[in-house]
């Protein structure tokens, strides 16, 4: 058979081009402009090298909400996922009982992020909020608008509430998947049922779990609606985190440059982290 | 040793997935479970195994009933269509793993292992993941696990299923020496008459849930207790036909074949089943008796010719040895033994077989 040679296959390609040029590429370039100029307005840019890098990468500041950034992901990634693989645990297998079990287990996922925030607000309010009226009835001292433990503790209770559903659904489908012989091959040699889990289930679930986490952690590491409507940052900068902070520092303040370049370190460190996590957990995988 | 299924019946729900069934398998033997998918092997397996619980009747072992006991405590093993095996562990701990709960000494597992893999030719890749095997090697690997622990009672639910055509010939042929001199009973479930003809052993024939013989393995071949037994152990399919029988003079209904019988059954109506390899293209000593047909498909595989044919509205299966090309629709002369024929009476039970 001859091969017929037609460069004409390129133009298939060129929509995707296009797209990921408009919606990707292009708005990434203007930031990296902002980053390396100064402007005052009217179009005029000065070049200014690396010097919002430098000034960004030695800011007190910056490093604060970074910490702030890191620790809030690192909570949550600990709560959510064995929390999300112990609820995906029990769930049932078959019957009636799964599509109900997974209808409610999606809801809080199809709630608009603002709505969550503005939500949990109300709900956590001292005075008038469900939450919020009864930890003080029962005689904690709460108020998350003002003490700074009970606005982490707050805006991370929100984000288990709204995506841990994630991780219970991409478990459940790793569970699902996993063909019933395994689990009487265990039960023929007499496994345990924490064996059949660290044996059968986790590594089974392996790469959903990959994905969970890689997910949740941009997602986290991203957050910024919620806690935005939630504390505004508050109380002080105690809940600032990274977009929190970037917003304020670009429209609050119109240091264009700076922001940009936070941006980009911002853009750097989560592309860096999702990758070194990929590899190490994609080494050794073979083609199962 | 003997395993015994005594009037054993399973029903889910409404659905009856087996009927009835009594059962008894002696040690040392290979066992068959031969029918369709959905015929209910694996369920019969499972409840053999105890990792399913008959709705009545009960599983004796050693003359002592086993029943509802746990599948830990029955120290049998069982191999699987897909393979099975902890995907965390390497070869070593996968073949190690029913050993660890035994209590036996590191030293012996290293010793029974090494072993158990020499005989599986395993030995050289027992630090490798099950997911850097081979799909013969992962089998291999569920095969060694299933011996390590001499078992009482080795079930092997279609394990060759899954395996290429080349790879499923190499183990098929090792799997009965690795059973020999086995203290154990074997029950291996597979769809392919040839499979069951290659092991040897007992069969029993199954179909929609219920055992429809059981015997030495050339006995239900060669004397199948039913037609349906007769079709469940034929593949292609069994040929059947109607057939009168008036003194010694036979025919089919149609009266296209006349042949002379021996045998001594009562004058009547009878169904005769004829196996696709004994109708030939060619005529030899035995061959003689003559069809005509009109082929509908010709196929080789191997250095078999498959013709199917059509007589008037039914459609008939021929297997010969070598290779003859047909063309659709043409008209050609089969050839038959009438004695090999297999006589059924109006109910399908067995009156003789040739």
């Amino acid at each position: 058979m001859n091969k017929t040679i037609n460069q004409k296959a390129w133009f298939f390609v060129i929509p995707v081009f296009v797209l990921v040029a408009f919606n990707a590429i292009i708005p990434l370039m203007t930031v990296v402009n902002y980053a390396f100029q100064e402007t005052f307005g009217n179009n005029v840019f000065m070049w200014e090298g690396t010097r919002w890098f430098k000034q960004i990468m030695l800011s007190e500041r910056f490093h604060a909400s970074l910490g702030r950034q890191f620790l809030f992901t690192f909570i949550i990634l600990f709560i959510q996922i064995p929390l999300g693989i112990a609820i995906a645990l029990t769930m049932p297998k078959q019957g009636v009982g799964v599509p109900v079990c997974l209808v409610l287990m999606s809801m809080p996922l199809l709630i608009p992020w603002n709505v969550v925030g503005a939500m949990w607000n109300i709900f956590a309010l001292p005075d008038i909020g469900f939450l919020g009226h009864s930890l003080n009835a029962l005689g904690f001292d709460y108020n998350f608008t003002q003490q700074i433990g009970d606005a982490w503790f707050t805006t991370i209770l929100m984000d288990v509430w709204h995506w841990t559903s994630l991780v219970v659904l991409l478990s459940y489908a790793g569970l699902q998947s996993i063909q019933p012989a395994y689990y009487q091959a265990a039960e023929i040699d007499g496994a345990s049922r924490w064996a059949v889990f660290t044996k059968i289930e986790l590594p089974k679930m392996k790469k959903v779990l990959t994905i969970a986490i890689l997910l949740r952690f941009m997602d986290s590491f991203m957050i910024y609606t919620e806690p935005f409507v939630l504390t505004g940052g508050g109380p002080g900068n105690a809940t600032a985190f990274l977009s929190i902070d970037l917003v304020k520092m670009a429209l609050g303040q119109f240091d264009l440059g700076p922001a940009a370049a936070m941006s980009l370190i911002y853009f750097f460190i989560v592309l860096l982290v999702c990758w070194v996590f990929y590899t190490l957990m994609m080494r050794n995988e073979g083609n199962q | 040793m003997s395993l015994e299924l005594k009037n054993v019946e399973k029903k889910i729900g409404l659905d009856t997935h087996i009927y009835s069934t009594d059962l008894k398998l002696e040690k040392n033997t290979i066992n068959i479970l031969l029918g369709p998918t959905l015929s209910g092997k694996t369920t019969l397996m499972q409840i053999m195994a105890g990792l399913d619980k008959p709705s009545t009747g009960e599983i004796w072992f050693n003359d002592k009933n086993v029943t509802g006991m746990k599948v830990q405590k029955r120290n049998v093993s069982m191999v699987y269509q897909q393979f099975i095996n902890y995907p965390n562990f390497t070869v070593y701990e996968n073949i190690a793993s029913p050993l660890k709960i035994t209590g036996i000494s590191s030293d012996e597992i290293k010793q029974r292992v090494g072993k158990v893999a020499e005989l599986l030719k395993l030995s050289g890749m027992l630090n490798k993941k099950p997911n850097e095997l081979s799909g013969g090697q992962q089998q291999r690997t569920a095969l060694a696990r299933a011996l390590v622990k001499d078992s009482d009672l080795i079930l092997l639910d279609e394990p060759l299923a899954n395996l290429d055509f080349k790879l499923r010939e190499e183990l098929r042929e090792e799997l009965p020496k690795l059973f020999e001199d086995r203290d154990c009973i074997v029950v291996y479930a597979t769809t392919e008459p040839s499979e069951a003809l290659l092991l040897g052993g007992n069969t029993a024939t199954l179909l929609e849930g219920k055992v429809i013989q059981y015997g030495k393995t050339l006995d239900v071949y060669n004397k199948p207790n039913s037609l349906v037994s007769a079709q469940v152990f034929s593949d292609p399919p069994m040929n059947i036909t109607k057939i009168k029988k008036s003194g010694e003079n036979c025919s089919f209904l149609d009266n296209s074949v006349n042949w002379k019988t021996r045998i001594n059954i009562k004058d009547g109506e009878y169904k005769v089943g004829i196996r696709p390899h004994n109708i030939t293209t060619y005529k030899d000593g035995n061959n003689s008796l003559e069809i005509k047909g009109k082929v509908l498909i010709s196929e080789l595989s191997g250095s078999e010719s498959l013709i199917h044919f059509t007589r008037g509205n039914l459609n008939w299966v021929s297997l010969s040895n070598g290779v003859f090309q047909k063309n659709v629709g043409e008209e050609m002369n089969l050839y038959m033994n009438a004695d090999e024929f297999i006589y059924f009476d109006e109910n399908e039970r067995l009156v003789s077989n040739g």
